[in-house]
Parts: structure tokens; C-alpha cells; sequence
């Protein structure tokens, strides 16, 4: 069972729902939380304490200076503008190449062949017993960090339950990280802003054919608008996380409102019963 | 010698550009002949590496010196490696005037 927190916004509170949702299910059951926000993984803010790294790697071009003839053809296929061939060099851009392995296919004197570079690094944590984290880093200064999405996901897979938190928004990351999955849970707040981007990252959502579900985090009271937009695209909200200064005083220290305020772990896990029924309706 | 101007259109009379990588049109002009071209800048829409596209393009046609407004961070490693100097020109004239800048020596080097 595989299931993914996301949000159309930045600062929700989607880490949120996801390490209490993983850490009151982790009291009954194995739970694998997989931090898929490979720009600026949070999650082990949560969960301190050691973890174990595996680079993520891709491959780059490396150019034999000895077979190249300099005749252009890599760079000219080269839609990136990640090659330029000079009279005497060939002059290559990692940052702006794609991976794509093109320009090997293409030299016609075998002059390429492709070589790993760093692109970032998994790291995996055991805070619980029942709780494996994967936190996928991506480099500073990386442009696509789609790959270290893959491995973090890759390596999850197997594992009976799985939480992925997504990045906010709804541009790639997100699609590769909602690709696959079972069941979305989509963390909004009651705000103009929070609906308009709800209703973006319903629709993504919708349109990947995952079932989708609703939390409201800093819920006032006042939500009418959003709960209507549910209620039109058949979307359950099972879980209002209020606005109280109790939850804010747990989370500004970065505690867990599941493990250190009465009730919040029994309602978590509710919520956790409530997302696995819908995936089996939906099924 | 060849030198580039990027240019908004084709031919010398055309308006110097001041972005190098998205310059719509490169014209190149050979100074002891006088002769004139200009050659499309098919990249100039690309969604990146325009500017290592085209400096690949001054490459080719062989420009020795390159006038534009500014060129960004990979088109100045790749020109420098490339040994084509920049000239910088900003006064929003043709490309004829900015040759004649050029020519009189009025232009700052910045590459």
C-alpha cells in the first residue's frame, strides 16, 4: 500500500500529516516513510539521529580526446546546448546535461562513452523500531531531481506500507512522486490561496487516476468553501488538524502532536484506517 | 577577420540585440571583404544552453571577435575557451554602426 501527502502549497503542513501519520501507525505496524521533497527534505527534522547514505548517481558524457575527430555531431544532437565542440576540444556543461546518453549513440568514433557523476544521495534513518525513513537529497546547484525521487521510491519498494511526502506544487517531483501510488492525501488550509492550489493538485491528482482524500490543517471553523469544492469533486475530508496554540507550541519545537498531545495519536491512526478503506473502494 | 554582431534582424542595417544567447539573428561580417551574412539563431528559444549553442555557432562561422550587450556564465566559458573575444555595445544602434564603434576603437572589451 503505497500512499502520498501532497498539497498544491508550500507550508501547509503536508510534512506534518505525514510523520504523525507515519509515527502513530508505526505504534501497530511496520510503516516506510519516504521523503520525496529531494530539494529540501524535512522529514528527519521529526526523527533525529544517525542515518546511513547511498550516493544516487547519473551518467554524463566523457570524451576520448584521442578517437575525437571534433566533427560537431555530439553537439549539434545535443538539444541542451550541454556540448561545444571547438577546434581543438571538446568543451562539456554538467549542469545542463540531461542524461540522456544521445550524444554517445551519435559520435561516429566511438569517442563517448558515459561515465557516473554525483547527483545526490539517499539517507536512510531507523527512529523507530517499526519506522524505516528514506530521505532523498538532492545536490545544491542540481537541476532535475527527478532520478533521486526514483531511487528513494526505489528503495521503499517491497515494503508492505509506504508514505511518500511529496514536494508542494504541482510540477514534476510531484507527478513522479504520485505516479504509482495508491491512495493521495491532499493537506490544504482554509485560505483563498489554499484553495486555488488544492484545486490544482486535485485535478493532477485526478487526472493519474489516484483516489484522493482531504486534510484541513489550521482549521478555524470557517472552511464552507473549501468543504463545498469537496463535496462537488467527491473528495472526503477525514481529518481537521484545528489552529490552537497547543499544536503550534508541539510543532514550533519540532515535535509530533501524535506522540506528545493526548488524542492526536488515536485520531492519526483513524485517519490512516480511513485513507487504506478508501484505496480499497477504489480499487 | 570575421566579426559577429547579434542583431533583431537580418542584414546591417538591422538593430544590434543586446542578449547574446537568445539574439535572434547572428550577422557576420569579414572585415577585408566587407561581405556580410547572417545566420538565424535557430536556439534562440531554447529552454536552456542557448548561450553555448551559440557560441558553438561563432564557432563555426568562425568569428574571431563577437559584439553584443552581455553574454551569461557558460557563453563566456565556452567564447573565452573558444578564444573569441567580446566586445560590449550598448548605444542601440545597427549593426553597421556598432562595426564602425568597433572599428574606431570606442568599444569596451569585456571578454
Amino acid at each position: 500500500m503505497q500512499i502520498v501527502i501532497a498539497s498544491g502549497k508550500g507550508g501547509t503542513g503536508k510534512s506534518t500529516v505525514a510523520a504523525n501519520l507515519a509515527w502513530s501507525r508505526a505504534q501497530e505496524a511496520p510503516v516506510t516513510l519516504v521523503d520525496c521533497d529531494v530539494e529540501e527534505p524535512n522529514l528527519h527534522l521529526f526523527f533525529p539521529g544517525g542515518h546511513t547514505d547511498t550516493p544516487v548517481t547519473r551518467l554524463v558524457p566523457a570524451f576520448d580526446s584521442e578517437r575525437c575527430t571534433r566533427c560537431g555531431d555530439c553537439g549539434r544532437f545535443c538539444r541542451f546546448g550541454a556540448i561545444a565542440v571547438l577546434k581543438d576540444r571538446v568543451l562539456f556543461f554538467p549542469e545542463i546535461c540531461h542524461s540522456c546518453g544521445g550524444c554517445a549513440l551519435v559520435c561516429p568514433n566511438a569517442a563517448i562513452t558515459e561515465r557516473p557523476i554525483s547527483l545526490g544521495r539517499i539517507e536512510e534513518r531507523h527512529p523507530l523500531p517499526e519506522l524505516r525513513l528514506i530521505s532523498g537529497v538532492m545536490n545544491e546547484g542540481e537541476a532535475v531531481g527527478i532520478p533521486v525521487i526514483q531511487a528513494a521510491k526505489e528503495a521503499a519498494a517491497g515494503d508492505a506500507a509506504i508514505i511518500l511526502d511529496s514536494s508542494p506544487g504541482t510540477a514534476c517531483p510531484v507527478i513522479e512522486t504520485v505516479k504509482g501510488s495508491d491512495v493521495c492525501v491532499l493537506v490544504t488550509e482554509a485560505t483563498p490561496f489554499g484553495l486555488h492550489d488544492l484545486k490544482l493538485a486535485a485535478e493532477v491528482v485526478s487526472s493519474l487516476g489516484v483516489p484522493a482524500c482531504v486534510v484541513i490543517n489550521r482549521s478555524c471553523g470557517d472552511e464552507d468553501e473549501t468543504e463545498a469544492f469537496c463535496r462537488e469533486q467527491g473528495l472526503p475530508v477525514f481529518l481537521r488538524i484545528p489552529f490552537s496554540r497547543e499544536i503550534a507550541a508541539v510543532q514550533n519545537r519540532g515535535g509530533l502532536i501524535s506522540r506528545d498531545l493526548p488524542d492526536w495519536q488515536a485520531a492519526f491512526a483513524g485517519l490512516y484506517e480511513q485513507v487504506i478503506a478508501l484505496a480499497e473502494v477504489q480499487r | 577577420m570575421k566579426i559577429c554582431v547579434t542583431a533583431k534582424e537580418s542584414g546591417i542595417d538591422a538593430q544590434v540585440e543586446e542578449r547574446f544567447g537568445r539574439a535572434p539573428y547572428f550577422v557576420f561580417i569579414d572585415e577585408e571583404t566587407g561581405d556580410a551574412a547572417t545566420v538565424l539563431n535557430t536556439g534562440a528559444g531554447g529552454a536552456g544552453g542557448v548561450g553555448i549553442k551559440s557560441a558553438q555557432i561563432m564557432v563555426d562561422n568562425g568569428a574571431k571577435v563577437v559584439i553584443t550587450g552581455q553574454v551569461g556564465g557558460n557563453a563566456n566559458s565556452a567564447l573565452s575557451a573558444a578564444g573569441i573575444a567580446v566586445y560590449t555595445y550598448r548605444a542601440g544602434g545597427s549593426v553597421k554602426d556598432a562595426v564602425a564603434a568597433y572599428q574606431a576603437g570606442t568599444l569596451q572589451r569585456i571578454l
